[in-house]
């Protein structure tokens, strides 16, 4: 005795939220109706076992069927075949197009490819996000990045356009398509630390500033590559390093500026040509494709880390930049002032956004005496947790996040693997223990 | 006289890739009517083709216009081999023949295909010039409205009601023919298509014909159906009532007070349109002959009873020799005597006075005998002449004549409630009809002058008149007991009322009412042909009996006494019968209380037979006292005094007349009473007994906050939102245990059927509180060991009142706000109130919150599905209006996100994101019943009827049976949708499922399922708009009837 057949249509599409997220999450039926049964989903209406799983396999199956839509949500609205009221469709579709931060923040600049496709099995034990749901979620950003890598105008809109996605959703997956196109460096040890979050922010600076529709509002061009005249002009901003006077004074400017305002003044007189001729440098090597994609390195290595080390806080870095870029207003040889805003503003937001993610502290600037205190001990802090190493090592993360058991033996082999991988990283880059 | 037919193809979208190499379609469209055909260009290389074509033009005669759906069928060009079809588009331009229907169809239709499903749509226009106007009412059926609907339309009054139209034709089924053998699946199933799309158009014809003879220019109630008989035909027939319908003018005042509250104007419409207001007919009737009666009144006839009624006067011979049958009612006087004398000859000059008409008038149904029902076994192989209707006509007509005797035998001169069904197995077939034997009103039937007498006939009867026995207490047809009506006390009433009608609205009701299920399971022999019938005529009485038995415990059990809508479906497999009842039970105040149920053991000798019999008996007890409180009924105390009843011996009073005959004449009665026992002691004296009484106590109530019936109304609940779902759910079940017994499979039955009504309730839980209305259960197998049960139902949320106000409950305030706006009628009522609540003032508050504060019910807090009815009724408002400016090109913009700020001052802003998200597809509502709650229907623009076949070759692909049909049923309502929207529609009423024929073969991995649904299409006003726009409603109206002119 079997029920061979169950089926129940609604005219309008019946559609139940909790069930749509177990959908998504990418859990069998039969795990869905275990997790709702914990929910409690008994106790609503009389229900018995046998009715949640009927109900639970028909919202399954009805999902299924949505699915081809969803892909491209604007046929969701012309459709006839299932009746879903429109604040109703929105919600599928925005619901379908969520992703995971954690997993957005692994595929993050890979190259969406079929290769990165096989590499799921791997995300998804990292994460412990279902693969189904990987799937799901690496799709979408596939298809979002197709559709949209080609098309003319601004990329939000374009998104938005396209995949009736709300406004937040959307400047996401722009991230997403931006890191993807310009394959930025994302997974380096040093970055680890970085949320996709952080990273959406700088997406998001990139595109505002640093794109052509970022200049020209009516120029039907690209918003996803950089534009190249401003990443040539770059070039100009040399002169800041190499001229000996400019340099002075703009070091001398800066510290005028400074004096007695942040704690860290004198180590900041002391690097600051260091800390000028690394921006300075990033910003005249991005002309090459190789040196776009490591700009977040750069950022950190040459400019972060030598800060952290000094122990600089984040209100010191605020004030530093802030003071750095406009002073180069009043040097008067200096020609390049708008190429030098619209290269600083980006990079000031981005550095503070990572110098902020490193620290873990807050950006407001009216903080109690005592929260300070620690801002200034956070790179103490850092060091007595593990003295040779700027940030944790991932293999930390990889054993907290995943919370998977492992044996002593691993343990202190991955933690030794950590110490080897920095040490091989530091011997890698000399330069930077040379600066510091 | 001919017409010409105009279609335009606009544009087609959402194509399917037909060219792998170019992921691109390069799409052309033939139209074809008759054997016309046109053919657009070929528009290259697109998924979203853009044909705008010229008009093409077909010049028809109007037989043909309304025989012949415009078939319009999609491909994709191929240079080198032939054309592939992409999918088809049947139109059926029926609509457009009716001057007061459509005017145009033009809108999105899916391009659907047997084997892929929908793929795609097309966008069409198509219009019809008929010639000649003015003569056309003459000529041909066409402009003779159909409408599904089993009551007079909202939006129309009845000046006369003619009476019962059938038909009925036959045609080989092609997937029977030889050429099958050689064709495409494909070309198969569109053979089927098309085939019964002609039919069902010559069938309508046909009927039209019927009712311009009869001299009506519209069919109401009309039901047709299929019955595939395989290899012997297929057959398309239906039944109809013919009416004259007058258009209730949409003058604004009634628009905007639709409740039509002024007493003057229901002098003038008896509240035909509208909810029936009862008024109590002193108000003048139609015709101005009133006084005429008066003069013509002789008593000559009132006490001579022809024809005693007997039961066994079941006389197939038709027409004549039946006298004029109903014997008058000895305390009805001379006068009503006289009624019934003339309201008969009217009737007697028809056929078959039966009426497919479920609710009524007021005034019209004057009282209610009891169900009538007939069946037949029939052999199919015996047809003689199986490609002619001859044979089928005689069997009809053979249950028809036994229908009218049974009426006749009630007292009763009509039949009204009235359906027909077959149940097909192999060779074997059964025909069933059943319906309530009453007696009408002249008043809307026939050549007025016989008018005036309701006013003697209704002054007495607000709302219990129709309870009053139309029988003979002398010459009572069966046993009964009787007693004088509890609210009138002047005429005798049963105490147990069964009908296949719908609650009128008139009636006075105690408490909610709820659906009531009788399930049964006989095991068969396997036996062909004759055998095989004889069996099947053998094992029928016994299943009705059982049935019967059923129903009438489970309605004690509820404390009721009165069973609306109840319908009877046996249905034959080879190794079993199935039958299921379904009613909805009511506590009609009219009527007697109902006694308890007592349980008699047979051998009291054993003390723990004794214990174990009295427990029973105590939960027995205490289900109906629960009961009682759970669907509010407080019947007000009352001395019980039981009347003279002329026969002593209390016995089960109600019964079906049913009769089977097995080729042909064989026709016998069965008494269904039970002998010499009381209705009220179950025996049990075997386990048979012990085991109906543990299914009796196992049927569970419905949760909280769910009611349900399967009639159009709810007693006891009239504040809905206008939230509703409508839903199809089928389940399959296989019995995989061949030797099952009789009660094995009656449990596995029944388990089915409750499972999936809690499922249903789990399903709707968003809606509480919610009423499940016109539940609609048919069950089939469509294999050995396969059980098919398929329900349409909708699910309408209602407003609980204030909670706890005064401590009352909320039945009693409901029946405050009764259907009918009558001041009279609603007095009546609280003065009812006032009586119920004071008699039992303790029950009540406690059953309430009960109901309100079920924790889980409300947890989840998302009560999204009312506020997206709100969200889209607001859509549809845009709609209805964008609909009414430029219909074809809808675009309703909503720009309902705002660009949130942006961060760091980007220098550009986004532009109004999502212009395109709101929906360009118009809602479309369904619903089986015949109004939408809290709207109006302000036009009718004709019958939606169609059929769908859909067949699979990878049903492991398509997600297996549930997901093949799953997609189908949802398929057939976007299809049903789309057309509705053509015709400038925006819901369907009185939409129903009436086949759902699934065929599976998993081994093959193929399925194939046949799909029939009905409908009206409608247009609707919500009431809360008519208000808004009350200041121009007239120009509204015009807009929206002129809407359909197109671009």
């Amino acid at each position: 005795m079997s029920v061979e057949l169950d089926v129940f249509v609604g005219n309008t599409t019946v559609l139940d939220e909790d069930v749509y997220q177990l959908w998504l999450d990418g859990h069998s039926v039969t795990d869905a109706v275990t997790i709702r049964v914990e929910a409690g989903a008994l106790q609503e209406c009389e229900a018995n076992a046998e009715v949640l799983h009927s109900d639970t396999m028909d919202q399954f199956r009805t999902f299924q069927m949505c699915e081809q839509l969803l892909q491209s949500p604007s046929k969701l609205a012309n459709q006839l075949l299932f009746q879903i009221p429109p604040h109703r469709q929105t919600m599928l579709i925005e619901r379908y197009y969520e992703f995971d931060s954690a997993f957005a923040r692994e595929v993050l600049g890979k190259k969406l490819s079929k290769g990165t496709k096989k590499d799921l099995d791997d995300i998804s034990s990292k994460t412990g996000i279902a693969l189904k749901s990987c799937r799901r979620q690496f799709d979408n950003f596939k298809r979002v990045f197709k559709v949209v890598e080609e098309l003319k105008g601004p990329l939000v809109e374009n998104i938005q356009r396209h995949f009736l996605l709300s406004d937040v959703l959307a400047r996401d997956y722009a991230a997403i398509v931006f890191f993807a196109n310009s394959r930025f460096e994302t997974g380096k040890r040093k970055l680890q630390y970085l949320s996709f979050q952080d990273f959406a922010f700088c997406a998001g600076q990139l595109i505002s500033y640093w794109t052509v529709g970022a200049v020209d509002n009516m120029m039907e061009d690209m918003d996803v590559d950089l534009e190249k005249e401003f990443l040539h002009d770059l070039k100009d901003l040399k002169v800041l390093v190499n001229d000996k006077d400019m340099l002075d004074q703009h070091k001398s400017l800066v510290c005028a500026q400074l004096r007695g305002k942040i704690k860290v003044f004198s180590e900041m007189e002391a690097s600051f040509k260091n800390l000028s001729r690394a921006l300075v440098n990033i910003a005249s090597k991005l002309t090459h494709t190789k040196d776009v994609r490591d700009l977040f390195i750069d950022l950190v290595e040459k400019f972060i880390e030598p800060c952290r080390s000094d122990k600089w806080t984040i209100g010191d870095l605020r004030l530093f930049l802030t003071h750095y870029s406009s002073s180069v207003h009043t040097l008067e040889a200096f020609r390049h002032q708008v190429i030098w805003d619209r290269y600083m503003g980006v990079i000031k937001s981005c550095i503070l956004k990572i110098g902020c993610g490193s620290c873990v502290l807050s950006q407001s600037s009216n903080k109690t005496k005592r929260e300070t205190e620690e801002q200034d001990n956070f790179c103490q802090t850092l060091q007595k947790v593990s003295p040779p190493l700027v940030c944790l090592p991932p293999p930390y993360f990889l054993e907290e996040t995943t919370g998977t058991e492992q044996t002593p033996v691993a343990r202190l082999f991955s933690h030794l693997l950590g110490l080897l991988t920095t040490a091989i990283h530091l011997f890698i880059h000399p330069a930077v223990c040379v600066a510091e | 006289m001919p017409g010409k037919l105009k279609a335009k193809i606009v544009a087609g979208r959402h194509l399917p890739v037909m060219d792998r190499a170019s992921d691109l379609t390069d799409a052309f469209v033939e139209v074809k009517f008759g054997n016309t055909t046109f053919k657009t260009d070929v528009y290259p290389k697109s998924l979203n083709p853009q044909w705008n074509s010229e008009w093409f033009k077909f010049e028809v005669d109007d037989e043909d216009l309304q025989d012949e759906p415009l078939q319009i069928t999609v491909l994709d060009h191929d240079t080198y081999s032939a054309n592939d079809a992409i999918g088809k588009v049947y139109i059926d331009i029926d609509p457009l023949l009716c001057s007061e229907a459509a005017t145009v169809i033009s809108g999105w239709l899916p391009i659907y295909d047997t084997i892929h499903g929908i793929r795609g749509e097309i966008n069409v226009l198509v219009k019809v010039d008929l010639f000649n106007d003015l003569n056309r009412f003459r000529q041909s059926s066409c402009g003779v409205k159909f409408f599904c609907t089993t009551s007079i339309p909202r939006c129309y009054r009845a000046v006369m009601v003619h009476g019962f139209v059938e038909e009925l034709v036959v045609n080989e089924d092609p997937e029977y023919q030889w050429i099958d053998r050689i064709r495409t699946p494909r070309a198969s199933n569109e053979a089927r298509q098309r085939l019964i799309f002609l039919m069902s158009g010559e069938l309508q014809r046909k009927i039209g014909l019927k009712v311009l003879e009869m001299g009506g220019n519209a069919v109401v109630g009309y039901l047709q159906c299929f019955d595939l008989e395989g290899e012997s035909g297929l057959v398309v027939r239906a039944i109809g009532t013919a009416c004259t319908l007058e258009k209730i003018s949409t003058l604004p005042a009634t628009a905007t007070n639709p409740s039509n509250s002024s007493p003057s104007k229901d002098m003038k419409e008896p509240g035909f349109g509208e909810e029936a207001p009862g008024v109590p007919l002193s108000s003048g009737p139609p015709t101005p002959l009133r006084a005429q009666t008066f003069s013509s009144f002789s008593p000559s006839k009132s006490y001579s009873r022809q024809s005693s009624s007997s039961d066994t006067e079941l006389s197939l011979t038709p027409k004549t020799g039946m006298g004029s049958g109903g014997s008058a009612g000895k305390e009805a006087g001379p006068l009503k005597a006289l009624l019934r004398q003339q309201t008969q000859s009217a009737l007697e000059q028809r056929e078959y006075p039966f009426f497919t008409l479920t609710a009524f008038p007021s005034g019209f149904l004057l009282h209610v005998g009891g169900v009538v029902s007939a069946r037949s076994v029939k052999l199919l192989d015996r047809i003689h002449n199986p490609d002619e209707p001859e044979t089928r006509d005689a069997w009809w007509e053979e249950i028809r004549q036994e229908i009218k005797s049974h009426a006749k035998a009630l007292g009763c001169h009509a039949v009204v409630g009235y359906s027909e069904s077959t149940s097909i197995c192999e060779e074997v077939c059964i025909l069933s009809a059943s319906g309530t034997a009453a007696i009408l009103s002249s008043r809307f039937m026939q050549d007025g002058p016989l008018d005036t007498e309701h006013r003697f006939e209704e002054v007495v009867s607000p709302g219990c008149g129709f309870c009053h026995i139309p029988y003979d207490e002398l010459n009572i047809p069966f046993p009964a007991q009787l007693t004088y009506c509890y609210c009138c006390r002047r005429y005798k009433v049963p105490d147990v009322l069964f009908t296949t009608i719908d609650l009128p609205t008139e009636a006075n009701v105690n408490g909610k009412g709820c659906l009531i299920q009788a399930r049964l399971c006989r095991t068969k022999k396997k036996a062909q042909g004759e055998v095989n019938a004889t069996a099947i005529s053998n094992l029928l009485p016994f299943l009705e009996y059982e049935l019967h038995t059923q129903l009438m415990n489970k309605l004690k059990l509820r404390g009721m006494n009165a069973l609306f809508g109840l319908r009877i479906q046996i249905s034959v497999g080879e190794t079993m019968l199935l039958g299921l009842a379904s009613a909805t039970g009511v506590y009609l105040t009219a009527l007697p209380s109902p006694g308890g149920i007592q349980i008699a053991g047979k051998t009291p000798s054993d003390i723990t037979y004794e214990q174990h019999i009295s427990n029973m008996q105590k939960k027995i007890n205490d289900t109906i006292a629960k009961n009682k409180e759970l669907y509010e009924i407080n019947p007000p105390e009352v001395v019980e005094e039981i009347i003279g009843s002329p026969i002593p011996e209390p016995r089960q009073r109600s019964r079906l007349f049913r009769s089977h005959s097995e080729s042909s004449d064989e026709v016998s009665e069965l008494d269904l009473s039970h002998g010499k026992k009381d209705a009220f002691v179950l025996e049990i004296d075997d386990t048979d007994a012990v085991e109906d009484i543990h299914a009796l106590l196992t049927d569970s109530p419905t949760p909280a906050g769910f009611y349900s019936c399967n009639t159009e109304i709810m007693p006891g609940i009239q504040n809905w939102t206008s939230a509703i779902q409508m839903f199809t759910s089928v389940r399959v079940f296989r019995l995989n245990n061949v030797n099952l017994s009789n009660q094995g499979l009656n449990k596995i039955f029944s388990d089915l059927c409750e499972n999936l009504l809690k499922s249903l309730y789990f399903k709707l839980r968003s809606m509480v509180p919610c009423c499940l209305c016109h539940l609609n259960f048919t069950v089939a197998i469509p294999e050995d060991e396969l059980i098919q049960v398929a329900v349409t139902a909708v699910a309408m949320s209602f407003d609980k009142e204030q909670p706890l106000e005064n401590g009352k409950q909320s039945g009693e305030k409901t029946l405050k706000k009764a259907i009918t706006e009558n001041d009279e009628q609603l007095q009546f009522n609280l003065e009812l109130n006032a009586e119920t609540s004071s008699s039992n003032p303790l029950s009540s508050p406690k059953g309430l919150s009960e109901v309100g504060s079920h924790p889980s019910a409300r947890a989840p807090s998302v009560d999204y599905s009312s506020f997206a009815d709100r969200c889209s009724s607001w859509i549809e408002q845009l709609k209805l209006k964008a609909h009414t400016i430029r219909r074809g090109s809808v675009k309703t913009t909503s720009s309902l996100e705002k660009a949130s700020p942006l961060p760091e001052g980007r220098s550009r802003s986004l532009r109004s994101n999502r212009s395109y998200s709101g929906s360009s597809v118009a809602v479309v509502k369904m619903t089986p019943l015949s109004f939408i709650p809290g709207a109006k229907i302000i036009k009718y623009l004709g019958i939606i009827n169609m059929f769908f076949i859909r067949e699979t070759t990878s049903l492991r692909e398509e997600g297996g049976v549930s997901g093949f049909l799953h997609t189908f049923i949802a398929e057939v309502f976007a299809m049903v949708r789309a057309h509705v929207a053509a015709l400038g529609g925006n819901a369907v009423v009185s939409y129903s499922m009436k086949e759902c024929v699934f065929m599976e073969n998993p081994n093959k991995n193929q399925a194939q399922c046949l799909i029939n649904v009905s409908g009206d299409a409608v247009i609707f006003v919500r009431e809360s708009e008519l208000e808004l726009t009350s200041v121009q409603p007239q120009s509204a109206t015009t807009q929206t009837s002129n809407g359909g002119e197109g671009t």
